[in-house]
């Protein structure tokens, strides 16, 4: 077990860039979340992790030691693969066991490293079969149990779930955090999902375009978003944002989006009369109101899906979403008016994105 | 399976649809019937030249004479025929050495064309050149290499002071040996590069990664990694390279016509001398028939070996 930290690290491929200086400091026995959109760079910060790309510029160090030019081997890590990577010509058993006899470990302890690991996932049956006779779900699992008969300092995940059905996908990722719960070892985890980001991570490091946005806990990252990249790609459904004009009348902040409409502002909030914004707002703060209160709008789109109910709406012809716990009777086409709760607006500049 | 003739087609007649019908539901019927075309073809054009061949061994026949049945009599004269034991373990020779020398070198150029070099499709094309010249072509080229006189190599080594007199390559009967060797390993090598080129490509680069970070060193992710999953392959090449080889006969005839003193004549060369060029037409087709046991030796070697191994058995792709 040991920390991870990142520092100034850059990767160029031929002549592009595609890490423009990243600093991430894993704390240990963190599991910490590299979440993004793809082609961002997630992957390529993990094999420079694992050690399977040189960086270019900066420093990587594991447990306070730089490990900038020592091979994977030395670096003590275990790596679970997107594709799992499972040696097709060995069975379960000397899959998990391919690393400890190349390490020359004894007979004896190598059967009981893998007969352990299998225990804790499951796989005691399927030792004597081949990758090819497993279902996905197991595969994914004997390639965790390669990475853990290792006992490693650190854990690196590529994606693990990608390939899997969206409900065995649910259970891998608690199958995954109980495990982190009971080995407690650094795990650097990297997805596109941010579902599986925020139901996972003690910390998430969201990246865009080679940098990073925002690192931070699940729900910082969802309460407080550092500019309106992070807002809209954390959270689900993702958070409103509409532009326009903060107008000060009598003391009262509001947000003019056109000349008839205004989204209310919290008060005291020390914005300037005529700064350009987003006014963002996710669609679980919105509510039906009835009356002269809230913004006019037009249902377009009625989405149940059992606990709650998603509305798409339309306001000056760009969609806005509202999702709602309560079963309201709505239909495409009837005119609405909604009210944003103001205490949980964000306000982000319109001109860098930044947070107000 | 679906019915383009069943019984959609209302307007043909009724006893006509349910005798279609039926042979449509009789797969085995309907499978034997579509096999037939190509069964005779094979029956026409393989089955009966190799019939004729093998019947030709138990006759006298010469050229321009009909023969008689003379039942093993060719095979018995065959035993005794020093030459024709020396063709036999010349042939074994040729096949043994060539194919050795022609995995090694073709495995390692493989694995040299599946890393990252520049000129990539360049390189790969100059190592196809060997096998895109025609092989006569390619004959005619050694053997004006191994020239008595004017070879290039013998001039290269004389003019670089380590030789003072031409080698006589196709004169002495082991140089000529090695000769005709070298002559097919260059020819066969293409071949088994880039069959194997292709084998490494099917290998998930991601497979090396995960050796490499459990530990494993190039020697290691070559040994167990890179050689069990190219094995099928290996199977594959190797067999009709030791077929090619074995059966060899147009680099031999161009070169050396079997000489000095019947040192390079295989199996092949000799089969056609005696029996186009001597004219005894059994004689010549019993040295063929004596092929066939080896042939039939390595497919069946192939066979085995080419048997899905068993952890390519079992259900999908990754
Ligand atoms: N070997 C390479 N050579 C050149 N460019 C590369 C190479 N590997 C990655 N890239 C580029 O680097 C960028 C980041 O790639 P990376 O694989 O890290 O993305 P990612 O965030 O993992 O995306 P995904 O979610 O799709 O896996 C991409 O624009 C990609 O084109
Ligand atoms: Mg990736």
């Amino acid at each position: 077990m040991s920390s991870v930290e990142i520092r100034d690290v850059r990767k160029t491929f031929g002549t592009t860039e595609v890490l423009h200086g990243i600093d991430v400091m894993v704390p240990d026995g963190s599991f910490t979340v590299l979440v993004g959109p793809s082609g961002c760079g997630k992957s390529t910060l993990l094999r420079l992790i694992a050690g399977l790309e040189k960086i270019t510029s900066g420093e990587i160090l594991i447990d306070g030691r730089v490990v900038n030019d020592s091979p994977p081997k030395q670096r003590d890590i275990a790596m679970v693969f997107q594709n799992y990577a499972l040696y097709p010509h060995m069975k379960v058993f000397d899959n998990m066991a391919f690393s400890l006899r190349l390490a020359k470990l004894d007979r004896k302890e190598i059967e009981e490293k893998v007969r352990q690991a299998a225990e804790i996932l499951d796989l005691g049956d399927y030792l004597e079969r081949y990758p090819r006779q497993l279902s996905g779900g197991q595969r994914q699992r004997v390639a965790m149990g390669r990475a853990i008969v290792r006992d490693p300092q650190v854990f690196l995940f590529d994606e693990p779930l990608s390939n899997l059905d969206a409900k065995l996908r649910v259970q891998m990722r608690t199958e995954i955090r109980e495990l982190h719960q009971r080995l407690n070892s650094t795990s650097i985890y990297v997805t596109h999902d941010q579902i599986e980001a925020m139901t996972m991570a003690d910390h998430i490091v969201v990246m865009c375009d080679g940098g990073i946005e925002q690192i931070g806990a699940p729900l910082e990252l969802y309460d407080k978003p550092d500019n309106m990249f992070v807002a809209s790609f954390i959270g689900s459904p993702a958070m409103n944002l509409i532009e326009g004009t903060i107008e000060v009348v009598d003391g009262h902040a509001a947000v003019a989006v056109d000349n008839d409409i205004r989204l209310p502002l919290p008060p005291n909030l020390g914005a300037q009369h005529g700064t350009r914004v987003y006014y963002g707002v996710r669609p679980e703060h919105l509510s039906l109101t009835n009356g002269t209160a809230g913004v006019p709008l037009d249902v377009s789109v009625v989405e149940p899906t059992g606990a709650d109910t998603l509305i798409v709406c339309k306001l000056k012809g760009k969609d806005v979403l509202a999702s709602f716990k309560e079963r309201h009777d709505l239909r495409p086409g009837q005119s609405i008016r909604l009210e944003p709760d103001t205490a949980l607006v964000h306000l982000f500049d319109a001109n860098d994105g930044k947070r107000l | 399976m679906v019915s383009i003739t069943g019984s959609n087609d209302k307007s043909a007649a009724t006893e006509r649809i349910s005798w279609l019908e039926r042979l449509n539901s009789n797969r085995n019927l309907l499978g034997f019937l579509f096999m037939l075309p190509a069964a005779l073809v094979l029956l026409v054009f393989l089955a009966y030249p190799l019939g004729l061949g093998v019947w030709l061994g138990f006759t006298d026949v010469k050229v321009g004479r009909p023969g008689h049945f003379i039942g093993f009599d060719n095979y018995e004269w065959l035993f005794q025929d020093d030459i024709f034991w020396l063709s036999v373990f010349n042939t074994f020779l040729y096949t043994s050495v060539a194919s050795v020398i022609k995995f090694a070198i073709g495995l390692w150029l493989a694995l040299l064309l599946n890393r990252n070099l520049p000129f990539k499709s360049f390189l790969r094309a100059i190592v196809l050149l060997p096998f895109i010249v025609p092989t006569v072509l390619s004959a005619l080229a050694f053997w004006w290499i191994y020239d008595s006189q004017d070879s290039v190599i013998s001039w290269t080594l004389i003019e670089m002071g380590l030789l003072d007199q031409p080698i006589d390559f196709l004169g002495n009967p082991n140089n000529a040996r090695a000769s005709v060797i070298a002559a097919n390993i260059w020819r066969g090598i293409p071949f088994v590069a880039i069959t194997l080129l292709a084998g490494l490509q099917t290998i998930s680069p991601s497979l090396y990664e995960a050796a490499t970070i459990d530990g494993a060193n190039e020697w290691q992710r070559f040994r167990r990694i890179t050689l069990p999953l190219l094995t099928p392959i290996i199977a594959v090449v190797m067999t009709f390279s030791v077929l090619f080889t074995f059966t060899d006969f147009q680099l031999i005839w161009v070169m050396t016509r079997g000489g000095p003193i019947n040192a390079t004549h295989l199996m092949a060369t000799l089969s056609y001398q005696r029996a186009i060029i001597g004219g005894a037409l059994g004689e010549g087709a019993a040295i063929a028939v004596a092929m066939i046991p080896f042939l039939l030796a390595a497919v069946l070697f192939s066979y085995f070996g080419l048997q899905r191994q068993k952890w390519q058995q079992g259900g999908r792709d990754d």
